[in-house]
């Protein structure tokens, strides 16, 4: 049956807020729609009207970095992000987490925005955007605002925007400097359900061997992506080995809320998976602010 | 309506769309372009990828209006003229296409590549190709085609496109020689027609209301808001069906369209036929059915007790199948040793590519015609007249190309509903399932549980073995029985065995049914007896290798149902080969890196080729000579990917003396090719070649007798070679000799039914089957013991088949029934609770893709079959069978768990590492 009556395909956000306005809450914004389609398709979304593909607006479209800041189009795709340069030395984590989405055809349509926007906890893309504190700048009906990234997770797939008024037009996070450094790392289960059972994205700033400050997000490990403050606090001040990372991997169990879910993990397989997780990722992160030396890896092998 | 304006292949294009339209349906519906096939509408599979302004979507979900203003690729545009792209080229004399239906994305997929990295490595062409499956699993063709392709792109010299193959006997003229399929160029262009690429004037679009619960009494149905809906134009229900209300292969129990009760989810209540697809959609959606919910039982274990649910009023238990051979009880007073282990698989999807579709319409001389793309065709012209209530010959089947099929395309789908509407409204009418009907619709591979119990002497001799299956065969008897009793009989593996006995309840459950699935419920039995065979090996202190050494099948054993073996049993030699090349590499293998265990593991296998058990076994084939000197040869037999026409082709061009390229194929159409019967059991190279071979030499000897006459010569001084008749100094082209025939008012035509050797049903000693392909495989794995994850790193394998008619696409089936096989063990599980099918979108079911392909090792033995054609035995089935077992084997020799139920699964497998446990 039919999915929408009417497509808008807008060149401005200006344009898509006042589309959007039209159809009083029976519209929906379209990115790539590799997951909106099908949730569309399979009913598992409430019916529309009209859909409003913001993909053809410009502005949402760049990568940039201004005023002590790097700005990603909240249209810009996966295989764009994983593609740029500035990114790969000063977002590393999240070209490692946009590497890993779904196949080549996916990542070449769907858009950071959309990951975000889906609200999954366990979101690869999300889940790097924490790590690197992101902010994202969501525009409606009254204006543009910037947020922070993770206010926008109410629950698992439940966005705190609204799809019928609102999009995401940009995000801003602050770029990698010397001392600087970060990494993404994920488990998948291939059987059944083929969904990641864990990721994590990890940050620190190092000065001589020692860890100056942290972020590690994680996710599925409650109703929204995990930042693990209390593991984050037990870096912080330590000259990093990784003897820490058992203890590490307390802390953050401490704070991750892991369930099973059917057909993808049990609470049990997922405990197990923190420690290996935390060892490839945050000693990697480690290495990248020490060293300087960043080359992403696993861009295409998720 | 919205005008979409977009370059398609080059050409400026206005094409009216709707506004929801999906460029793949603009590009198949509205443009014609039908290369760009669909199979998941889920953008799961990718086989729908075109390019947009050089980028690779899939185009299943790429909203059409978004195109606006591209420019679009699409497969049809790749030729210029009759002049294939290096690609296309590379994919067809490589022997990359085997079904054929996933090549269109996947060689748009590789030039999105190679257009922006025209030197890709195998990784980055593992990368792009990541998520565009093909199920037949051709890879390493693939990827070699895909660097051939890219080399001749960047030298501009061309290349030779062959990869290289395991080395076989010397080949006759064209028997043994390595040729790209006959209909390989349309499978790269796009041009190749499945049953959903026609389209008729008029055509109706069907959809069938499915069943809400798994079992439940029908009360009522009320269709008539359904039929007032505008553009609907027939609603029917099992009143409406003027013949036998059931069809089903063996048994007639599957009932057309629900009568009184469904038994599973799948089941098929009403069917509508509408003037769109959308339209037929709306109008299932006011069709209202009151139900009685019943009581459901999902576990063929369950379903035996006292008391279970009935899901056939008869009773649950389809057939309980013996064999016995010996007393176990005094082998086991024998045995110095006695293991018992149960193993569990689960239920798996033959997830070919090209959903079920059938089209119906009433031909021009008033007769039904069905296309479809079916593995038994005859079967399915009378199964449909039944239904219908009229005579076989008032029924014309008309295969299409098969999107791959592996047992899944041999009951009825669509054929009898698309005759019942097209009856209803005089209209041409097309039933496509999508993916989500066809995963919940189509017989299975059977769930099984299977208790093993093996006696041996210390020495390593066995003693008796015992076995006890059951089988999950669903809600219809579909194939069950069969492959019920294939699981049966080989479930004491290909072993010497003096003292047998095996016990299989095939029970009816409220599950989808289950059916043919290559392997025949041979790679359940496999994977039990041969994961205790390791087990026992172990617990005696003997060799793995050594133990199978010992005890295997050889000429002039006797097998578990009495049959003694005269020929053609290669087994120890494969695993000779096997087992040599497995410890040569062990010799070079890297050490895995910290916290991860790399070991091999080993199995072997045999099945049957030929339906066996007592049943008439035969095929008919037809040979016709034409005037321009080509000949066509004509046989209703599929081609599912296996490479069938080839093999029929190379049979007519040996015995005739012809060039392969001379000789023409005809399959499946009622009306003007002989019935070849079912394509399963690894039977067609054998019967069909068989039925060819015979029918061309039979045309050879008319041609012998005319020009013995007319040249006065004895028939022996004639002889064929490079398309010409050679008689005493004369050599005559093939056009001549067929005008002669013409001028004397002779047919150049011959028919022949060849019968294959006649079997002995089960329980009667004798010759069950004709023949047995024989297998071993060994697999290398690492184990991470941090995460449980499992990789397969590399296969060696080894395969008795008789005689490689054609060693390149024999190579395909081998290299695609192993990675099926590694797909069983490593990641497929079609999940079924409680009768409802969780397993109801593509996305939960994950088949390997080319990352999960390893580098194979293949070795061909080619021990001949005296009545198989030049020797040959069958390859369809025999490759997928040790490999569950041989991963298996290979996971317990890395970590010390043994996997008593497949999948692997990494999270059980790490549990079970961490408390220890030696079970998972």
């Amino acid at each position: 049956m039919p999915l929408w009556e009417h497509y808008h395909r807008p060149s401005t956000v200006d344009q898509a807020i006042d589309n959007l306005a039209q159809y009083a809450g029976r519209a929906r914004v379209l990115a790539g729609g590799t997951d909106l389609l099908l949730e569309m398709q399979q009913g598992r979304t409430a019916p529309v009207t009209a859909v409003v593909d913001i993909t053809q607006i410009s502005e949402i479209k760049t990568i940039e970095e201004a005023d002590g800041y790097i700005l990603i189009g909240a249209g810009v795709t996966h295989t764009a992000i994983t593609h740029a340069t500035l990114l790969a030395q000063k977002a590393t984590c999240l070209v490692e987490s946009c590497g890993v989405i779904g196949g080549p055809q996916v990542r070449n349509v769907a858009t950071l925005g959309g990951n975000v926007a889906h609200a999954l906890p366990a979101g690869d893309g999300t889940l790097s955007l924490i790590a690197l504190d992101a902010e994202a700048e969501v525009a409606g009906p009254k204006g543009r605002e910037w947020r922070p990234i993770g206010s926008l997770y109410v629950g698992p797939g439940k966005s705190a925007l609204d799809h019928a008024a609102e999009l995401i037009v940009r995000f801003r996070l602050k770029p990698h400097t010397a001392g600087e450094g970060s990494a993404f790392k994920r488990i998948m289960r291939p059987q059944g359900v083929a969904l990641p059972i864990l990721g994590l994205g990890a940050w620190v700033r190092v000065a001589g061997g020692v860890v100056e400050a942290a972020r590690i997000a994680l996710g599925p490990a409650g109703p929204r992506p995990l930042r693990a403050g209390q593991a984050e606090a037990f870096l912080v001040g330590k000259a990093f080995s990784r003897d820490l990372l058992p203890a590490l991997a307390e802390h953050v169990l401490a704070e991750a809320r892991l369930r099973t879910s059917p057909h993808r993990a049990t609470a049990e397989y997922r405990t197990e998976l923190i420690l290996p997780l935390l060892a490839r990722a945050v000693p990697l992160a480690v290495q990248r602010a020490t060293t300087g030396h960043v080359t992403p890896e696993g861009i295409g092998e998720g | 309506m919205k005008t979409l304006t977009f370059t398609v292949n080059g050409a400026p294009t206005q094409v009216d769309v709707e506004e929801h339209d999906y460029l793949a349906e603009v590009l198949r519906n509205r443009l014609g372009l039908t290369g760009t096939k669909i199979g998941c509408n889920e953008a799961e599979c990718g086989i729908c990828t075109v390019l947009v302004n050089g980028t690779p979507v899939v185009a299943c979900i790429y909203p059409a209006l978004r195109a606006e203003g591209a420019s679009v690729e699409t497969i049809e545009g790749l030729a210029q003229g009759d002049k294939l792209h290096p690609l296309q080229e590379a994919f067809v004399e490589g022997g990359a296409p085997q079904c054929g239906y996933c090549i269109p994305g996947i060689i748009m997929t590789a030039k999105g590549l190679i257009d922006t990295n025209p030197d890709p490595s195998d990784h980055d062409i593992k990368v792009a190709l990541k998520d565009t499956l093909c199920r037949c699993a051709g890879y390493s063709f693939i990827t070699h085609a895909i660097q051939s392709a890219a080399k001749q792109l960047r030298d501009g010299e061309p290349q030779d496109h062959l990869p290289s193959l395991p080395e076989t006997v010397a080949p006759l003229n064209v028997i043994g020689r390595p040729f790209p399929r006959p209909d390989a160029r349309l499978k790269v262009t796009g041009k190749a027609l499945y049953s959903d690429d026609f389209a008729f004037p008029g055509m109706l679009h069907a959809r069938t209301l499915r069943a809400k619960y798994p079992h439940a009494r029908i009360l009522k149905i009320d269709t008539s808001r359904a039929k007032a809906l505008p553009g609907v134009h027939a609603v029917l229900t099992a009143d409406d069906i003027p013949g036998e209300k059931n069809h089903g292969l063996v048994i007639q129990d599957w009932p057309a369209l629900a009568v009184d009760k469904v038994r599973y989810i799948g089941d098929p209540v009403a069917i509508v036929a509408a003037d769109t697809r959308d339209i037929a959609s709306a109008a299932l959606a006011l069709i209202e059915v009151d139900y009685e919910v019943l009581p459901v039982v999902s576990d063929p274990v369950k379903a035996h007790e006292p008391g279970a649910p009935l899901v056939m009023e008869s009773g649950n238990l389809l057939k309980h199948i013996k064999v016995r051979r010996g007393d176990v009880a005094q082998g086991f007073a024998e045995a110095d040793l006695i293991l018992e282990e149960t193993f569990h698989t689960p239920t798996y999807e033959h997830a070919f590519l090209e959903p079920e579709c059938s089209i119906g319409r009433i031909a021009e001389d008033g007769r039904y015609e069905i296309i479809v793309g079916s593995q038994i065709p005859y079967q399915d012209r009378s199964q449909v007249a039944r239904c219908l209530g009229v005579p076989d010959d008032q029924v014309r089947i008309k295969g299409a190309l098969i999107g791959g099929g592996f047992g899944g395309k041999e009951d009825i789908a669509g054929q009898v509903h698309v005759a019942l509407l097209t009856r209803a409204t005089g209209r041409p009418v097309k039933m496509l399932y999508d993916r989500h009907e066809s995963l919940i619709f189509h017989p299975k591979r059977h769930a099984t549980q299977i208790t093993v119990k093996i006696g041996a002497k210390n020495d390593g001799t066995l003693t008796a073995v015992e076995t006890t299956l059951y089988g999950d065969s669903g809600a219809y008897a579909s194939l069950g029985e069969k492959v019920m009793t294939r699981a049966t009989t080989h479930s004491a593996g290909p072993y010497e065995v003096p003292n047998v006995k095996a016990d299989c309840y095939a029970m009816y459950t409220n599950n989808p049914p289950s059916g043919a699935f290559r392997g025949f419920g041979v790679l359940q039995s496999a994977f039990a007896v041969e994961s205790a065979m390791d087990m026992l090996a172990e617990r005696l202190g003997i060799d793995a290798v050594e133990l199978r050494r010992k005890n295997l099948h050889r000429v002039g054993s006797v097998t578990n149902t009495g049959q003694t073996l005269r020929e053609s049993v290669g087994l120890e030699k494969c695993l000779e080969l096997v087992s040599a090349e497995v410890t040569k590499r062990k010799e070079t293998t890297q050490p895995a890196s910290k916290n991860k265990r790399r070991a091999w593991g080993l199995a072997v296998g045999y099945k049957n080729t030929g339906l066996g058990g007592g049943a008439p076994d035969k095929s008919s084939a037809e040979v016709e000579l034409y005037a321009d000197g080509t000949v066509q040869v004509r046989t209703s037999a599929a081609e599912i990917g296996q490479g069938l026409v080839g093999v029929v082709a190379m049979c007519a061009a040996e015995e005739l003396g012809l060039k392969y390229e001379d000789v023409r194929v005809l399959l499946s159409d009622t009306d003007l090719t002989p019935d070849g019967g079912p394509t399963t059991a690894s039977r067609q190279t054998f019967v069909t070649g068989n039925a060819a071979r015979m029918a061309a030499r039979t045309l050879r000897n008319a041609i012998e007798a005319t020009l013995s006459e007319l040249y006065d010569q004895p028939p022996q001084n004639i002889r064929f070679e490079e398309g010409l008749a050679r008689v005493n100094g004369h050599s005559l082209p093939m056009s001549e000799v067929a005008q002669i025939f013409t001028r004397q008012g002779l047919q150049p035509k011959a028919t022949y039914e060849y019968w294959a050797p006649k079997t002995q049903p089960l329980g009667t000693g004798g010759d069950m089957h004709f023949a047995f392909s024989y297998a071993a495989q060994a697999a290398e794995v690492e184990v991470d013991l941090d995460t449980g994850e499992v990789k397969v790193l590399q296969m060696v394998a080894a395969h008795d088949i008789g005689r490689a008619i054609n060693p390149l696409a024999l190579q395909g089936q081998i290299e695609g029934g192993m990675v099926m096989g590694l797909g069983h063990a490593m990641t497929e599980e079609f999940i079924v609770e409680d009768g409802i099918v969780f397993t109801d979108v593509l996305a939960r079911y994950k088949m390997p893709s080319i990352k999960h392909a390893p580098p194979i090792t293949s070795f061909i033995v080619e021990d001949a079959a005296s009545t198989g054609p030049y020797g040959a035995k069958g390859v369809g089935e025999i490759a997928s069978i040790p490999t569950l077992a041989a991963i298996s084997n290979a996971v317990y020799n890395a970590c010390g768990v043994r996997l008593h139920k497949l999948p692997v699964d990494q999270d059980s497998l790490l549990r079970a590492l961490k408390s220890g446990k030696r079970t998972g």
